[in-house]
C-alpha cells in the first residue's frame, strides 16, 4: 500500500468548549477519491480545514504529505493542496481574469496559464467582467479554474456540486478523473451521500462530529 | 525573489482594488479636508494662532485619516481569501510587506492632497526646507502603514476589531507623529533635524522587524 497523502488518527477539534469533531480517523491514498457525507453542522468543513492543515486539531494526531499537522512542517506542503468551496475566495473589485492572474503570480505561474485555465472552464468571454458583477456560478467556475491551473496533489472540494450547472459538473468530473489517473487524490464533502457515492471511491459519514 | 514577487503582487492587488472602489479618494479625503477646514473655524481664524497650529493639525489629521486608510486596507480580506493565500504558499511576511507598501502609497497620496489645503487655510509662517517633506512624509506614511497593517493582523477575526485596532495604532503612532512634526518645526527654526529624523527611521525599522517576524504566528493564530 502506498504512503497515504493524509493520515488522521483520532482527531478531535473543539471551538472553545464546543466539540466539533471527535475521534475522527481517516486516510487518503494517492489515486483515491474519498467522500465525506453528513448533515449540515456535522463538522465536514472543519474536517477539510484539518486536512488542509489550516485548522489545528485539539486532540489526536495526523500527517499531510508526511508533515505532522500542527507543526511548522506543514507550511511547505500547503501549496500541494487546492480547496474549492461554496464561497469562492474572489476579490469582488477585480475581473475574473485578474483574480486568476493574481493566483498565478502568487503561485509563481505564468499569467498566460490563467487565460488557459479560464478557457478550460468556458469563461474566456467573461474574462474582463468584474467578480462582483458575475453570477455565483461564474465565480465558482473561476474557483475551479484555479484548481485546473494549479493542478494540486490533493483536491478538497466542499459542496462542490451545489448550485453548479451541468458544464461545471463536467469540469469537476474531469478534475477527479485527472486526480485518479495521475496519482493525486481528492476529498469531497457533501450532505448528499447519494451524489458522493457516484463520485467517490469510498464514503465516510460524519454525524455530530463523530465518524461512522 | 519569490518573496518580493509575492509582496509586489499583493501590493498591486490592493492598489487595483482601491483604484476600482475609490474609497480613499471619494470617502476618506473629503472628510480629511473637512477636518483641516474645521480647525480654523474653531479658532476664530486668528492668523498667528493658525500659523502655529499648521503643522500639528496637518500631522494629527494625517494620523487619523491615514490610519483609516490603512485599517480599511487590512480589513478587506475575508477568511476565504486568507485561506486561499495560505494554501497558495504565500509567505505571510510577504503579505505584510505587500499590504504595507500599498497602504504607504495611499497614505502618501492623502498627505500630498492635504498639503495645499493646509497651506491655504493656515498659511504657515515658514515653509523653508519643504523638500524635506518628501522623506519625512514617506517615513511617516510607511510607519503608519506598517503599524496599521500589524494592528489589523492582531485583531483579525475579533468582534471588537473596529474599536480595538485604532486604539492599538494611536499610542504607537505617537513617535511617528512627533518625529514628522518636529523635523519640520526644527527646519523652520533652522535647527538640526537629525534626532527627529532618526526617531522616524528607528520606528520604521522596529515596525518592519516586528511586522515581518510576527506575520506567520499571527496568520496561524487567525486560522
Amino acid at each position: 500500500m502506498s504512503t497515504p497523502f493524509v493520515a488522521l488518527d483520532a482527531i478531535g477539534v473543539r471551538f472553545g468548549h464546543v466539540p466539533v469533531l471527535t475521534d475522527i480517523s481517516l486516510s487518503v491514498h494517492p489515486g483515491e477519491v474519498v467522500g465525506i457525507a453528513g448533515p449540515n453542522g456535522a463538522g465536514k468543513t472543519t474536517l477539510l480545514g484539518v486536512i488542509s492543515t489550516l485548522i489545528r486539531p485539539t486532540a489526536g494526531s495526523g500527517t499531510v504529505f508526511g508533515a505532522s499537522i500542527g507543526s511548522s512542517a506543514v507550511f511547505p506542503v500547503r501549496n500541494r493542496i487546492g480547496w474549492s468551496g461554496h464561497d469562492p475566495a474572489l476579490y469582488p473589485e477585480l475581473t475574473l481574469l485578474e483574480n486568476l492572474t493574481l493566483t498565478a503570480r502568487l503561485a509563481g505561474r505564468s499569467p498566460d496559464d490563467a487565460m488557459r485555465a479560464l478557457h478550460v472552464v468556458g469563461l474566456t468571454g467573461a474574462a474582463g467582467r468584474r467578480a462582483d458583477r458575475s453570477s455565483n456560478g461564474m465565480q465558482r467556475r473561476v474557483d475551479l479554474a484555479r484548481l485546473v491551473m494549479l493542478d494540486p496533489d490533493l483536491l478538497l472540494l466542499d459542496e462542490a456540486h451545489a448550485g453548479l450547472d451541468v458544464e461545471a459538473d463536467q469540469i469537476i468530473a474531469a478534475l477527479l478523473r485527472r486526480a485518479r489517473s495521475s496519482g493525486k487524490a481528492a476529498v469531497l464533502v457533501s450532505h448528499d451521500a447519494a451524489r458522493l457515492g457516484e463520485d467517490a471511491d469510498r464514503v465516510v459519514t460524519i454525524e455530530r462530529g463523530v465518524g461512522r | 525573489m519569490r518573496f518580493w514577487r509575492q509582496a509586489w503582487a499583493i501590493a498591486l492587488r490592493d492598489l487595483k482594488v482601491e483604484g476600482r472602489s475609490s474609497e480613499v479618494l471619494s470617502v476618506v479625503l473629503p472628510f480629511a479636508a473637512a477636518a483641516v477646514f474645521v480647525v480654523p473655524l474653531a479658532t476664530d481664524a486668528q492668523a498667528t494662532r493658525l500659523q502655529a497650529l499648521a503643522f500639528p493639525v496637518y500631522w494629527l489629521v494625517a494620523l487619523l485619516f491615514g490610519m483609516q486608510v490603512a485599517l480599511r486596507q487590512t480589513g478587506q480580506e475575508s477568511e476565504m481569501q486568507r485561506r486561499h493565500l495560505a494554501l497558495l504558499g504565500v509567505d505571510p511576511s510577504a503579505r505584510f510587506v505587500g499590504r504595507s507598501l500599498a497602504a504607504t502609497l495611499l497614505i502618501a497620496a492623502v498627505l500630498v492632497l492635504m498639503a495645499p489645503l493646509t497651506l491655504i487655510f493656515y498659511q504657515p509662517a515658514s515653509i523653508s526646507g519643504w523638500i524635506w517633506m518628501i522623506p519625512v512624509g514617506g517615513l511617516f506614511a510607511s510607519g503608519l502603514a506598517m503599524l496599521a497593517t500589524l494592528a489589523g493582523d492582531v485583531t483579525v477575526g475579533l468582534r471588537t476589531r473596529t474599536a480595538l485596532a485604532p486604539l492599538l495604532v494611536v499610542p504607537v503612532a505617537v513617535p511617528l507623529m512627533m518625529g514628522a512634526a518636529q523635523t519640520l518645526e526644527a527646519l523652520g527654526r533652522g535647527d538640526g533635524t537629525l534626532a527627529w529624523t532618526l526617531v522616524l527611521v528607528i520606528t520604521n525599522l522596529v515596525l518592519a522587524a516586528v511586522g515581518t517576524l510576527a506575520a506567520r504566528p499571527l496568520e496561524e493564530a487567525a486560522t
